[in-house]
């Protein structure tokens, strides 16, 4: 009271200047508080921006030169002496296909026998000025182990490779790759190199001379997961896996949720039933994704008899994963939509559905697109649940439908990520991050192309 | 005045209307009829239920949840709210302008030609074309717009928008056009070509108007209802409602007492 009486009995003049003070006293208070509020927000922004940099730096340090891999160009002579196996069965007019089998089967068990190393032995001999004979068994350590099946193979398809000479490109084994890209310390002592000294020697002499080649790796595309032969594993598995599981999670997630989100927006009472169900599915968002693996255990294995780790099941799991995301991305998008269409529409005679399918959906296309395509790439990222219906299993074949075993891009670089060989896996993982990362961002960026192609302004 | 005194024909009888959101009353026993090719304007402060009188004669009520409507309105002698009868249809008969223009983002054209198509009224484009054409220049709109047809509706004025939605809904040639302040959102010049719109539209159509501008319901309209928190307070030709009113309510309400 007494402050308020001694504030009103000064001249106007001066009370102006009290508040002019006060007002700027505050101010400087004010502006302070504004500046260390937007130095904050930048602080976080470069933070995060400094922390996803070395993230990226990181990976693509390590996994682009993954992208290339040693190889070298042979001329391998079929022999006919190291391949003596007869003439390839042909079917008799009065042969049962059983009995034809049969001798199929044993020529190839033959086949089988025969030592195809000698042939790649033989074709980089004449490459080495000082080999012994003795040096004999280090010779296979040069050349991954899948290559001489693939040899097998070629001889397997077609007999008449036999006595002729085929310039064949072949993957080096994992440790020479290692090698050769330093990515294992070169000063090692003897005993802890995974080469022995002679092997080392012939590597660095041949990648000198240019027999041994860094190339461009098709492996890593065109080749399913190995474990036998490490420098010929590839992502043509997991690739193939995802790529049915997206199909699955495309064709069954998007049309059921969009049909859900269209039916609880635009159609359904607003009651306590659907409250409930507008909790749950917003709940079902929320779940960890762990659980919808075992539910697809639960479900879809033990219950339904799926197949493990198929894809079936993984596209299955996701689906229901991916549900609640396209349901509530759906949702949002038509209740953004202006109400007055809606009016315009009815208020001229068109019937409820006429006014969706009319009016609403083709203004809410763009960003259901966007909200699939989200849920898609979403999912296509997961590895939790397809741990848990057995898609972590080691498969190495690419399947051929979505009812063989299979694994997913993610799942195989948890598993590559596990593998003893770190020196080679290393760099192989980081690649198929990448893989991973670039279909992701493309899905991405398919996304916003077709929100701002088919974005409708009004 | 004297045709209006003349016991004039009626196109929409309502009697004894109350509609309920939820548990709130809006409208309170409500009776009034809507004489054949008159204007009719609601007038009244905000929330006294003319808004929601207007929606209930083309049933645009039944898509708000919880609303409920009792009493009876016909529509040249049937109950729109009997079971039988079809809300869609009733919507082709009794059309609709809203607040906010409110053009489909599409061309111009397929503004127009929307309702037509939707109700099977025409079978060839010749027609369409003639029924575009027709209800652009009803709504005085084809000069300004007969060389961009096919431009989005959506990027003429505020104005040029509102006449193409009653070019939209007068398409479909209904019997009556409800319009809910269909110049709250416009100047006052787009505001003049409208109200000159409604006069030349009232030869063809039965009209209904709220209003928030008393000056506008003295301007179009035949006569004037008042309502006032939910009850129709009044309703007289437009002159004597506004020089000699006969309730002390609207009385208060012309002169600016509350409102």
């Amino acid at each position: 009271m007494t402050e308020s009486s001694s504030n009103s009995t000064p001249s106007a003049a001066t009370q102006g200047w009290s508040v002019q003070d006060k007002v700027s006293a505050s101010l400087r208070s004010r502006k302070r508080k504004e500046k260390a509020f937007k130095n904050l927000g930048l602080a976080s922004v470069l933070v995060s921006l400094a922390l996803v940099a070395i993230l990226f730096i990181n990976i693509f340090s390590k996994g682009i030169p993954a992208f290339w891999q040693t190889s070298m160009e042979l001329d391998i002579y079929f022999d006919p002496q190291i391949v003596n196996v007869p003439e390839k069965p042909v079917q008799q007019a009065d042969e049962s296909f059983y009995d034809f089998d049969n001798r199929l089967q044993e020529w190839e068990t033959e086949l089988g026998f025969v030592n195809f190393n000698a042939l790649i032995n033989n074709a980089i001999i004449p490459l080495l000025p000082d080999f012994e004979r003795s040096q004999t068994r280090f010779l296979t350590q040069l050349i991954t182990s899948g290559e001489r099946h693939a040899l097998r193979q070629m001889v397997m398809d077609d007999p008449s490779v036999i006595g002729q000479t085929k310039t064949l490109r072949l993957l080096t084994a994992a440790n020479i790759d290692v090698w050769l890209k330093g990515n294992i310390d070169r000063d090692l002592p003897d005993e802890q190199q995974q080469l022995p000294a002679l092997v080392r020697d012939w590597a660095d002499q041949l990648y000198a001379e240019g027999a041994i080649q860094n190339r461009f790796s098709t492996a890593l595309f065109m080749n399913p997961d190995s474990r036998s032969s490490l420098a010929s594993a590839g992502l043509a598995g997991a690739f193939v896996g995802s790529f049915y599981m997206m199909l699955i999670v495309i064709f069954l997630a998007i049309p059921m949720g969009v049909a859900a989100a269209i039916y609880l927006e635009e159609f359904a009472p607003k009651n306590k039933i659907t409250d409930v169900i507008e909790v749950n599915i917003n709940n079902l968002a929320a779940v960890p994704s762990i659980i919808f693996g075992l539910l697809g255990a639960a479900v879809f294995i033990n219950w339904f008899n799926l197949p493990m780790s198929a894809p079936v099941v993984g596209g299955l799991v996701l689906s229901l994963m991916t549900l609640p995301t396209v349901i509530i991305a759906t949702r949002s998008t038509l209740r953004a939509i202006p109400p007055s269409i809606r009016s315009a529409a009815l208020g001229l005679g068109a019937s409820r559905t006429q006014t969706v399918f009319h009016h609403v959906l083709p203004l809410a296309i763009p960003g259901i697109l966007t909200g699939s395509i989200l849920g898609v790439a979403q999912a296509l990222g997961e590895t939790a649940p397809l741990l848990l219906i057995g898609m972590k299993s080691f498969v190495a074949s690419v399947p051929q439908t979505p009812f063989d075993q299979s694994t997913a891009l993610p799942v195989q670089i948890y598993l590559w990520q596990g593998n003893e060989l770190r020196n080679f896996f290393e760099a192989r993982t980081s690649a198929a991050i990448i893989v991973l990362l670039m279909l992701m961002l493309s899905l991405n960026a398919l996304a916003i192309w077709l929100r701002r192609k088919l974005e409708v302004r009004w | 005045m004297t045709q209006a005194q003349a016991n004039p024909a009626t196109t929409v009888t309502a009697r004894n209307v109350e509609v309920f959101y939820g548990d709130t009353q809006a409208i309170k026993g409500i009776d009034l009829d809507v004489h054949t090719n008159e204007v009719l304007s609601f007038i009244g402060p905000s929330g006294c239920g003319k808004s929601t009188f207007l929606r209930c004669l083309n049933r645009m009520n039944d898509t708000i949840a919880g609303c409920r409507v009792t009493g009876s309105i016909e529509l040249d002698g049937k109950d729109i709210y009997h079971p039988s009868v079809d809300e869609v249809l009733l919507r082709a008969r009794v059309g609709m302008v809203f607040q906010k223009p409110n053009p489909f983002p599409k061309s111009i054209y397929d503004n127009i030609a929307y309702g037509p198509k939707l109700h099977g009224l025409v079978e060839r484009k010749p027609e369409l074309d003639d029924i575009v054409e027709s209800s652009l220049r009803r709504a005085g709109l084809w000069e300004e717009v007969k060389d961009r047809l096919h431009a989005p509706g959506t990027g003429l004025s505020g104005g040029q928008q509102q006449r193409l939605c009653i070019a939209r809904t007068i398409a479909v040639s209904p019997e009556v056009i409800l319009m809910d302040e269909p110049c709250s959102a416009l100047d006052p010049i787009a505001t003049g070509i409208i109200e000159e719109l409604i006069h030349d539209l009232k030869e063809k159509f039965t009209i209904v108007i709220v209003t928030h501008n008393m000056q506008q319901a003295a301007r179009v309209s035949d006569r004037t209802a008042f309502f006032h928190l939910g009850d129709l307070v009044e309703v007289s030709p437009t002159d004597e409602l506004f020089t000699n009113p006969k309730n002390k309510r609207t009385e208060d309400y012309i002169t600016g007492r509350y409102g």
